[in-house]
Order: structure tokens, then C-alpha cells, then sequence
């Protein structure tokens, strides 16, 4: 009984892990710029697909992974400079519509350029299970875990202990107030989409020696992050890491105790539910319109 | 003023009719028809993101409900297909009444990620039902047929939509014109200034929602017993942006938008059937530069461009 629990509950972390990072992602760029990138489950496809490709191209393992989290950041960039910035102040769906071209775009060329197939990644320090109360943890589970604990530590530095990450939370709160006082906005946009493309990335990386990859694995990841984004509160950090570990524990839970086949509906009838009864989150303030 | 209001429907029909004769082969007659039924979907879907201004992601699964009404319930229990088209569609009507009033609650992001929640959940629950529905292979559907006379070539279906597509031009221009239409477009403006003069906002969107998605279940019935066959991705999260995107290419809150969205989108992946491999990453492309290029869509930016209203 308890060893199935922790074990569903192992598993679910680890992928709340994965999910928290992209729903970290999604509060990055929607707090930077108001903007839902629905390319976000792309970036943690492409940290996968480029780690794969760059250790079996022979590079070693640390640069294969920086270079697998540096080049998805770069192309967040350039989706920011190229197809987000042109168009700021557009309605909602026609900036849904351009960030799920952008993850078409992104999968499509992957496709072409990695083919179709499914790969795998070794596990970063071996495969033999650790055993806690009759459950078994994979090493790789502790290097999800620990390493997501780490990226919240630096950026919840980051956010509120340097100039930079105060500078990017100010835009969140008020643009127009934060560029009177002098702080570049456009700057601010350009870092969110490579921060959260590399968070992305990173998740994808980490996930991988478990999961397994493919070139379109990043619609549903992408999907579950924007649920765990929606879950926490839009907008709030704390909240996007809550709610990705809440989605993929209930996730696993759901899985392993009432039905394998509807795993990947558990998070939606979740937030389904969450917003009939609190229509911002679990932590989102509440909302007052100007008339 | 009423008058040219019409006037683009009797060129609608007018091209309707002579279409047909000027199609070099049936691969065109067969674009045409699934032409004219993205188009009534897609007219429907307008008049709640245009007009009503409410986003829905998930409107494909209101699709998968109807075409699989058309395609179980014949199949398994006997049913006329009439009879099981007119269950899909009120399974549907409930369901959306049941939800919209918790889902329209919210707004912007968060209306969109619980419709795109619903839309996901049933194409979830198509697939994974495989005694009834054949699970991710879909199942055939049983011709549509009335009195002895069966719908069977091409011809006959393009009649039947083409007759279906002006009634729905003509239904939308007049409702847009109706105080329920302007309602819809007050509430769009401004929800709160038209609550002050008296728009019950709530069932007006309710409203809207439930028209639209029995609307597509309706047409998500026609395009099954058209295509003969429905399978789970008809009710995915691609289709729903697929129509979606239909609605804003067009132009949201234009009537000839919804249509000249749909008919770009029909032929698209034909057009693209050459990039072999590379359809993907044009189809992404084109969709991101038309909306830099054209956010409010291609009917009301030449609207706007030769200066006349619609």
C-alpha cells in the first residue's frame, strides 16, 4: 500500500518537476509581456532532441547540455524579436495564433532535421534504483528534483535580491511606470523569452533518460505547463512551481489509481475544476477591471 | 442600408451555383464541399469570437461529439442517422449550457485554457473509448439517407451544403443586425457599460456558446456522414486551432471573413501537399506572418483599405 503510494508519488514529482519549470516558463513571458507562448512545450522538446543529438554527435556531457539549453534560448529570442515584438498590444487570440506558428515551426523543422523516431538519453549517474520503504527512485528523479530546487533558489535571488530581476518584476506589475523610472522594457522582453526557453529546455533535458523524446512530445508538456501556470495563479511564480508539482502528482496519482488511459485528461478536468471555483488559481489575486 | 447588407450573400449564391460547372474534376468538387462546411463551423465559431469577443480552444471537441453521434449511434444501436444527428447536437447544446456558465465566469487566458481543457478532455475520452468508437483507428459512418434516398455522390452533397452555407450567411447577417447581435457586440465593447443598460451579459454568452457549439455539431454530423469515416483527431487540439485560426485569417466580426478564412484554410494543406515534409513548418510560418502582417484579418483590412464597410 504505501510503497504504491510513494511510488505513484515519486513519479508524479518528478514529472512536477518538468512541468513546473515550463509553467515557470509561461509566468516569465505572460508577466513580461501578457503573451501565452503556446511554443513553450517546444523548448523542452528541443533541450531533449539537442541533448540526444549532441552527446551522440560525441560531444561530452556538460557541453552536449549547455549547448542544449543555449540554443532553444536563442531561438526564443528570435521568436521574441521577430514575431512578438512586431505585433505588441494585439488581441489574445492573434498572439495565440502566432506563438502556436512559431511551435509549428519549431516541431516541423525539428522533424525534418532529427526525423520522426524516438530516442533516449543515459541517465546522467547510472540506472540502479535506490530503494525507500519498498518504492524504488530512479538517481535521475534526484537530479530532476534537485536540480529544479536549485533553478528556484537562483531565481527567486534573482527576482528579488538583484536590480536586473527587479527590474523585470517592476514591468510585470506596471510597463508604463517601470519605463518612467528607466527601465528598458524591451530589454525585459528579450530576457523572459530567453529565460524561459532555457527553463524550458532544461526540463526537457532533465526528463529525458525517464521519458523518452520525439520531435512531438512538446504539445502535450507544453499543455500540462500552461495548466500548472493556470493552476498556481497566471503570473505567479510560486505558484507556477505549486502548480506543477500539484498536476503531475495528481497526475500520477490519477494514473495509477483510477485509469492509466485517461492520464493525460487528469490535468484538464483538474483545471477545470480549480477555475469553476477560483477563476484565477490557487494564488492569483483578484482581479478589479477599469471601466 | 439593408440592402447592401445583402448584397454579399447573393454573390455567395451566385458563385455557389455557378461553381459547380466551372470545376475542372471531383478532387475540386470534393475541396468545395469541405469548403462549405468549414465555413458554416467556422461561421458559428465568428459570431462567438468576433462578435461576442469570447475566446474558445475547444471547439473541435463540440465537432467530435456531433460526428461521433452520427457515427455510434447508427452503428451500434440501430438509429436513423437524422435521429442521431439531432442527439449529438442536443448532448451538445446540454454539455455547453451545463459548463458555460462556470467557464464564462472567466476571461481572456483563463477562458482560454478551460475551453482548450474541455476540448482536450473529450477528444481524451473518443479515443480512449474504443469498444464504442474504434478507439485512435475512428470507425466508418453509415450513409446519410432519408426515405429511400440515400446521399451518395459528390453532386448531391454539394447541393446539400451549398444550400446549408447560404442559409447560415443569411441566419448571421440577420442575427448580427438583431438586438441579440448587438448585444453581443456591446457586451464585446464593453461588458460592464453594457451591463448599465441592461445586457444580462451572463446569458447572452451562454447563449452564444451553446448556438455555436450545437453549430458545430451539427456540421461535425455532416462532414462524418460525408467523409464516411471519424476518427480522434477530427476532435483535437489541432483542429480547434485550425478553426480558430480560420475565424481571425478571415477577419473576426466579419460575416465574408468567416468564409474567405475557411476557404483559404480548406485548400492550404492541399497547396502545401508539394513542401513534401516541410508542410509543417510553412503552415507555421504562414500563420505567424499573416498575423503580423494582417493581425485584424484579410476582410476588414481591405475593407479598410479600400475604404467601404461591410
Amino acid at each position: 500500500m504505501l510503497a504504491q503510494f510513494l511510488q505513484f508519488l515519486f513519479s508524479g514529482i518528478t514529472v512536477g518537476a518538468t512541468y513546473a519549470l515550463a509553467a515557470l516558463g509561461f509566468t516569465l513571458i505572460y508577466n513580461a509581456s501578457n503573451v501565452i507562448n503556446f511554443a513553450q512545450g517546444e523548448f523542452i522538446m528541443l533541450g531533449g532532441m539537442l541533448a540526444v543529438f549532441f552527446t551522440q554527435a560525441g560531444l561530452p556531457l556538460p557541453v552536449a547540455l549547455v549547448l542544449a539549453i543555449l540554443i532553444p534560448a536563442i531561438v526564443g529570442v528570435i521568436i521574441e524579436k521577430l514575431a512578438i515584438e512586431p505585433v505588441k498590444g494585439a488581441e489574445t487570440v492573434t498572439l495565440i495564433i502566432i506563438t502556436i506558428g512559431a511551435s509549428l515551426v519549431i516541431r516541423g523543422l525539428t522533424a525534418v532535421i532529427f526525423g520522426k523516431n524516438t530516442h533516449s538519453l543515459p541517465a546522467f549517474s547510472g540506472e540502479t534504483p535506490i530503494d525507500i520503504l519498498g518504492a524504488t527512485l530512479m538517481p535521475q528523479s534526484l537530479w530532476v528534483l534537485g536540480i529544479t530546487a536549485l533553478v528556484v533558489v537562483v531565481l527567486w535571488y534573482y527576482f528579488n535580491r538583484t536590480l536586473q530581476g527587479k527590474a523585470m518584476l517592476a514591468t510585470s506589475y506596471n510597463r508604463l511606470a517601470a519605463e518612467l523610472v528607466g527601465i528598458n522594457t524591451g530589454w525585459v522582453l528579450f530576457m523572459s523569452f530567453a529565460m524561459s526557453a532555457a527553463l524550458g529546455a532544461l526540463g526537457g533535458i532533465l526528463i529525458t533518460p525517464i521519458t523518452l523524446t520525439s520531435y512531438d512530445v512538446g504539445i502535450m508538456l507544453g499543455l500540462k505547463g500552461f495548466v500548472a501556470a493556470v493552476l498556481g495563479g497566471l503570473g505567479n511564480g510560486l505558484g507556477a512551481v505549486v502548480g506543477g508539482l500539484l498536476v503531475g502528482i495528481l497526475e500520477a496519482m490519477g494514473a495509477g489509481y483510477i485509469s492509466s488511459a485517461y492520464k493525460d485528461a487528469i490535468p484538464f478536468v483538474l483545471i477545470l475544476f480549480i477555475l469553476f471555483f477560483m477563476p484565477r488559481g490557487l494564488f492569483g489575486g483578484k482581479s478589479t477591471d477599469r471601466v | 442600408m439593408k440592402k447592401s447588407v445583402y448584397n454579399g450573400l447573393y454573390v455567395v449564391i451566385a458563385i455557389l451555383l455557378v461553381l459547380p460547372f466551372v470545376m475542372p474534376n471531383s478532387f475540386y468538387l470534393d475541396l468545395a464541399v469541405r469548403m462549405a462546411i468549414n465555413a458554416v463551423i467556422v461561421l458559428g465559431l465568428n459570431l462567438l469570437i468576433g462578435f461576442a469577443g469570447q475566446i474558445s480552444l475547444g471547439h473541435a471537441g463540440f465537432l467530435g461529439i456531433g460526428a461521433y453521434a452520427s457515427a455510434v449511434l447508427p452503428t451500434h444501436f440501430g438509429w436513423h442517422p437524422l435521429l442521431a444527428m439531432g442527439a449529438g447536437a442536443v448532448a451538445t447544446g446540454i454539455l455547453a449550457a451545463v459548463v458555460a456558465r462556470p467557464i464564462f465566469k472567466l476571461k481572456g487566458n483563463y477562458l482560454a485554457m478551460a475551453t482548450l481543457g474541455l476540448g482536450i478532455i473529450i477528444s481524451i475520452a473518443l479515443r480512449n473509448e474504443a469498444q464504442w468508437t474504434g478507439g485512435p483507428d475512428g470507425m466508418p459512418v453509415p450513409a446519410m439517407g432519408l426515405f429511400g434516398f440515400e446521399l451518395s455522390n459528390d453532386k448531391q452533397w454539394y447541393w446539400v451544403v451549398a444550400l446549408l452555407l447560404s442559409v447560415s450567411v443569411w441566419a448571421s447577417l440577420n442575427l448580427i443586425d438583431s438586438p441579440f447581435g448587438r448585444a453581443l457586440r456591446a457586451l464585446h465593447g464593453s461588458e460592464v457599460a453594457s451591463q448599465v443598460v441592461g445586457v444580462d451579459v451572463v446569458r447572452y454568452k451562454v447563449a452564444i456558446f451553446v448556438l455555436s457549439a450545437v453549430f458545430a455539431s451539427l456540421m461535425g454530423s455532416v462532414t462524418a456522414h460525408y467523409v464516411g469515416f471519424v476518427s480522434p483527431n477530427f476532435a483535437d487540439f489541432f483542429h480547434s486551432i485550425e478553426l480558430v485560426t480560420m475565424v481571425v485569417i478571415g477577419g473576426m466580426a466579419s460575416v465574408y471573413g468567416s468564409l474567405v478564412g475557411a476557404v483559404l484554410l480548406t485548400a492550404l494543406p492541399q497547396a502545401l501537399a508539394t513542401f513534401e515534409g516541410w508542410e509543417t513548418v510553412v503552415f507555421g510560418a504562414i500563420l505567424m506572418l499573416s498575423m503580423i502582417f494582417l493581425p485584424k484579418g484579410l476582410v476588414p483590412t481591405l475593407a479598410a483599405k479600400f475604404g467601404k464597410g461591410e
